[in-house]
């Protein structure tokens, strides 16, 4: 199975709204995600414009899917949802 | 740690750096309140119109003016901003309010829930149960149990919580006013309206209030305006960084340094430099105090809080103060000595330096935060830069100097290249409180032993100061 891609958004603007504390997620997930995602630290992603800045910060899942307001918990849950759905097809 | 508070004070400060880079700031600033609390949206308060109330209030403290010193409650932020932007520098003559109009911390009464005093209440948990250690482990008698249920003479209470310790329910427990709870010199009280009020006589602007209020009630009155204004006309404006900027951004000090230049600071300057002249001038006066008197006792003084401290509430302190200045100071004269028209923005993490900067002539001070907020706005990611080409790193023991032990272990290492075999009897005070406070009077006395004294004010040094970002 492909490794879920999640890339968290370092810019400053999500770095300064939460982003510091979703860098060390790594160290945090389960084991049954270990080895099924792979986690990447990002500059800006280009989302956080003026009038989306309340989002922040911002992750995105396997290049499309992008998260907002993302907590370590919301990123978990989400990922467990999407080992399950690709472990169900 | 990031909460509520400190998201919108984040969230206001960057929209406030973009709309000034677009220069929309003054036309959008009052509309600022109405376009984050729309109405049919939730409010974090009573309502959507009190939290726009309160939003104003956060805008004006960034724009540097505090709820207390609002006179006309009319007056809209763009006349405010045109003060700021066009005005001169305001004087402020040094009355017995000086203190006062000076503050870098301000209440803002409206966003102040006027928390119930502090008490030690049995609530509905309570079992009434046949043993009932909380009576038999109150002192003073204050608890007795009618209809079932304990209660807790809040006349004779005097909330040592034994009683919470004892209740097998936790039934028991402890309110608390944040603000007053941390303190550490009575400063904040609520007067008699019920709101949190600052006594600027007493207050040493250490930001344990600010940082404990989970209203936001406390603000801290910002600069960032006139930074930003004095650089878009152009003027030479030199970034100095506190050592303590450390890990405060992903990326290294010398990245940081980068993206401060980036952003439209005419020079950029490490602070750790001065805290090197700081090293050496403290360890030469401690050894000349020495030579004078083999049982002196100095204490640190680059810590603005501690030194607020002194002067306010520990006068027996006040010979024993180092007279050395800070590496804020040595730093600013270095700055101006090899460019005597740049103006100064000490860079950190903290708000005592404020009231420090305002008295030894430094321009402007920034937070953290501050600088996050123009790096987010101008669209600055620390780790995408180059590492500033820096004539020569700062010494280790001087990028060392905000973490708690940093100036002690400077010292040592300087007087020991000095005088080998030299003995230090150094202790630390690190981070104020009720508690440090009373140890500090015994230090005085001589009481506890020790002939050098580190004092920060935070736990673990400027590291986690007040507007750090870690
Ligand atoms: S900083 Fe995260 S999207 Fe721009």
């Amino acid at each position: 199975m492909e490794k879920i891609k999640v890339e968290i958004c370092c810019g400053t603007a999500c770095y300064l709204l939460g982003a510091a504390k979703l860098m060390n997620i790594e160290e945090e997930l389960p084991e049954n995600l270990k080895d099924k995602v792979d986690i990447q630290a990002r500059t800006c992603l280009g989302l956080c414009e003026r009038d989306h800045l309340g989002g922040a910060p911002y992750v995105k899942f396997n290049d499309t899917e992008i998260m907002g307001n993302a907590s370590v918990e919301k990123v978990l849950a989400r990922l467990n949802q999407l080992v399950e759905g690709a472990e169900q097809s | 740690m990031i909460n509520g508070a400190t998201y919108i004070r984040r969230e206001l400060l960057i929209r406030l750096v973009r709309a000034f880079d677009d220069g929309v700031l003054r036309e959008e600033i009052d509309q600022i309140p109405i376009r984050l609390r729309p109405k049919d949206s939730d409010a974090s308060r009573c309502c959507i119109y009190h939290d726009r109330a309160v939003l104003k209030y956060r805008l004006m403290a960034l724009l540097g003016i505090s709820a207390e010193e609002e006179t006309d409650e009319a007056k809209t932020l763009s006349e405010y901003l045109d003060e700021i932007i066009g005005g001169e520098p305001r004087e402020i003559s040094e009355d017995s309010e000086f203190e006062r109009k000076t503050a870098p911390l301000s209440v803002c009464a409206p966003a102040c829930s006027g928390c119930p005093d502090a008490r030690v209440v049995s609530t509905s948990n309570c079992r009434g149960c046949f043993a009932r250690p909380c009576v038999y482990s109150c002192p003073k008698n204050a608890i007795t149990v009618t209809n079932g249920r304990s209660q807790i003479d809040s006349s004779k209470c005097v909330k040592c919580g034994k009683c919470i310790s004892a209740c097998p329910y936790n039934a028991i427990v402890k309110t608390t006013v944040p603000c007053e709870e941390a303190c550490p010199v009575g400063a904040i009280r609520k007067n008699e309206r019920g709101v949190a009020e600052i006594d600027f006589s007493k207050c040493i602007f250490c930001g344990k209030c600010f940082m404990s209020c989970p209203f936001g009630a406390v603000m801290e009155r910002s600069q960032i305006v006139s930074v930003l204004s004095a650089m878009k006309r152009g003027e030479k404006l030199v970034a100095m960084v506190a050592p303590a900027a450390d890990r405060q951004f992903p990326g290294t000090v010398e990245q940081l340094l980068a993206a401060c230049a980036k952003a439209g600071f005419s020079d950029v300057i490490e602070v750790a430099l001065g805290a090197e002249k700081t090293t050496e001038h403290e360890t030469a006066e401690f050894l000349e105090r020495m030579e004078q008197d083999s049982k002196t006792f100095m204490t640190t003084s680059c810590c603005p809080a501690y030194v607020n401290l002194v002067g306010k509430h520990l006068p027996e302190l006040i010979d024993k103060v180092s007279l050395t200045p800070s590496p804020m100071v040595y730093t600013h004269e270095m700055v101006r000595e090899a460019d005597p028209g740049a103006k100064t923005v000490f860079i950190g993490p903290c708000v005592a330096k404020r009231s420090e900067a305002r008295r030894k002539g430094i321009d402007f001070v920034l937070s953290f935060e501050e600088l996050g907020a123009i790096l987010a706005g101008r669209k600055i990611d620390v780790l995408a830069c180059e590492p500033h080409p820096i004539e020569r790193p700062a010494a280790a023991t001087a990028r060392n100097f905000a973490r708690s032990c940093g100036v002690t272990e400077a010292v040592l290492a300087e007087a020991t290249a000095k005088l080998p075999g030299f003995q230090l009897a150094a202790k630390q005070i690190n981070g104020i409180d009720r508690k440090t406070c009373a140890m500090l009077k015994l230090y005085a006395s001589g009481k506890l032993p020790a002939n050098f004294l580190e004092v920060m004010a935070c736990p673990g040094g400027c590291v986690n100061g007040p507007c750090s970002l870690s």
